[in-house]
């Protein structure tokens, strides 16, 4: 009796685990089977490079998305991946032990605020100090890149500062040992070996920019067309999904789909390399 | 094979170190001589490694590590304020327990240290990456497998050992501290070094910890018992040199442990 109760309970636990991943299973068949068609239709090439995105006429080419995507991600990392990995340092060497029980929950709490307040509070500081200060209509890749950068550095911070705290001790020690200072530890030794995880990091936050949609749809702009400066507005390719979904149908539903699969496989190609890198690490 | 004890280069005076409310050393008073060997002794947890960290400050590493007395290097001191532990730890290296080696090439773990201390120009630092692997026997193992290719990580240990020893070589010390440096070695490993200990004793002070008495014997010119009293607090029992020590210790607890050590 024992022993079948519990076979029954590691097949419930089975069960559920399965039904998770099956889950994921069928999301990604799903936005295949919804969104393949058209991209066959339109043709890959024409659907990826294609300048003009007007569902009204069938004119489906998400160029511009991709800029808007790539541009705003872009200027998130440069300004979000210098302040994450100084912090993740601050923190793993410097910061006295209260200073540290203090950042960790801080920083963890700036993970755990919803998109849409960061969205929310972009478009009523960052937008409007962009706009008076810098020019242009404030609705900008600028406004996104400062918003992505703010939501990216609990990403970086935790995980950087995670794999410098791994390193054996050994490691400074024998650095310090050789006379150099602390600050010549960390930049000559230190961070070079925690490189795969300060990697990983930045590519785990590159993901998280490229998916965010709330907080971005708030403070784009959204217009689709190639920016010619920081100052412009984008669309980037989940606002598209974001602001069109609610209104589209058949191809021009489609269309969004196959926007999505684009997505799916860069997000993809983002978390199985920063799985690789980790991995090589251990080795 | 023992040499009279020259001019002292590291001294110590009524030297006390605490970790926290732990008394870990009392009452160290000691010469080490320039030029020579010595080893120091005693059971596990006397406080051993820690007078060696002493000399190159890696104490100061523990944030509750305080120290009280004076240690000198060449007559100046290695504690307060006057003293920089950055520039102390250029004069006096160190050689850990376990190979350190740090994950890059076997040329980039000997330059760091000079690179650091401003020696830019790349023939020069070519220079001191055959120098020091020369000295310790691993030029003409190494010289032809690509020292700017292979990680150091991927040599045997006790190539790695040397290649540390090397490391520290790359920094010109005038003092090496070798922490148990043999201790994860296999023989043949720790007879290299050993060898090494004794070329290197021509021009360097060197102090090793070791929990072997025929290598202490084997290398040492002088020797320092180490032993926990009744109190808890590591105390130097004795210090004299190897031989006399070995044959004809003063202190009884002294010749327990040796003849207890060498069964």
């Amino acid at each position: 009796m024992r022993k079948f109760k519990e076979k029954l309970s590691e097949r419930i636990f089975f069960a559920l685990a399965l039904s998770s991943i099956s889950v994921l299973a069928l999301i990604t068949l799903f936005i295949f089977i919804k969104g393949v068609p058209l991209i066959a239709e339109v043709g890959a090439f024409k659907f990826i490079f294609g300048m003009s995105w007007a569902p009204g006429r069938g004119e489906f080419g998400i160029f511009p998305m991709i800029i808007g995507s790539v541009s705003v991600t872009l200027g998130a990392a440069v300004l979000g991946i210098p302040v994450g990995i100084c912090c993740s340092i601050f923190m793993a060497e410097f910061a006295p032990v209260w200073m540290r029980n203090i950042f960790r929950p801080a920083i963890q709490l700036l993970a755990g605020i919803p998109s849409v307040v960061y969205g929310f509070w972009g478009l009523l500081f960052v937008v409007p100090a962009i706009r008076n200060y810098l020019g242009g209509p404030g609705l900008s890749i600028l406004a996104g890149s400062v918003i992505l950068a703010i939501m990216i550095l609990p990403t970086i911070i935790s995980i950087s500062e995670v794999s410098l705290l791994a390193l054996p001790r050994h490691y400074k020690e024998g650095a310090l040992a050789l006379g150099m200072t602390h600050w010549q530890t960390i930049r000559s030794v230190q961070l070079p070996a925690a490189k795969s995880g300060i990697v990983a990091a930045v590519i785990l936050g590159i993901g998280r920019a490229i998916g965010e949609t709330m907080a971005v749809i708030m403070v784009l702009g959204n217009s689709v067309a190639v920016p010619q400066s920081v100052l412009d507005p984008v669309r980037t390719l989940t606002t598209n999904i974001g602001i069109e979904m609610g209104y589209a149908s058949g191809g021009h539903q489609q269309a969004l789909f196959a926007t999505g699969i684009v997505l799916f496989v860069i997000i993809m190609a983002l978390n199985v390399s920063a799985q690789y890198i980790t991995r090589r690490k251990i080795k | 094979m023992p040499k009279p004890p020259g001019k002292s280069k590291l001294t110590t005076r009524a030297i006390n170190l605490y970790y926290g409310n732990y008394h870990a050393l009392g009452d160290i008073t000691v010469e080490i001589p320039e030029c020579a060997v010595t080893a120091v002794i005693g059971p596990s947890g006397c406080g051993k490694s820690s007078f060696l960290r002493l000399f190159n400050r890696m104490n100061d590493l523990i944030p509750t590590a305080r120290v009280e007395g004076e240690a000198f290097i060449d007559g100046a001191p290695v504690y307060g304020k006057d003293s920089d532990a950055v520039s102390l730890r250029k004069r006096v290296g160190m050689v850990f327990q376990k190979p350190n080696v740090f994950p890059m090439s076997i040329y980039e773990n000997i330059v760091i240290g000079p690179r650091h201390h401003g020696v830019k120009n790349r023939g020069e630092l070519d220079a001191v990456v055959e120098r020091c692997l020369a000295q310790v026997a691993l030029w003409d193992e190494l010289k032809d497998v690509g020292i700017r290719n292979k990680s150091g990580l991927e040599l045997s240990s006790g190539q790695r050992q040397r290649l540390c020893i090397a490391r520290a070589l790359a920094v010109d010390p005038e003092v090496i501290l070798m922490d148990e440096s043999c201790s994860a070695l296999d023989p043949e490993s720790t007879m290299k070094i050993e060898e090494l200990m004794a070329d290197l004793a021509c021009r360097y002070t060197i102090i090793i910890v070791t929990h072997n008495m025929e290598q202490a014997l084997r290398v040492s010119d002088m020797s320092a018992f180490f032993m926990i009293d009744g109190d808890k607090v590591g105390r130097l029992v004795e210090y004299a040199p190897t031989i006399d020590m070995f044959y004809a210790p003063k202190d009884k607890r002294t010749e327990d442990y040796i003849t207890g050590r060498f069964g």
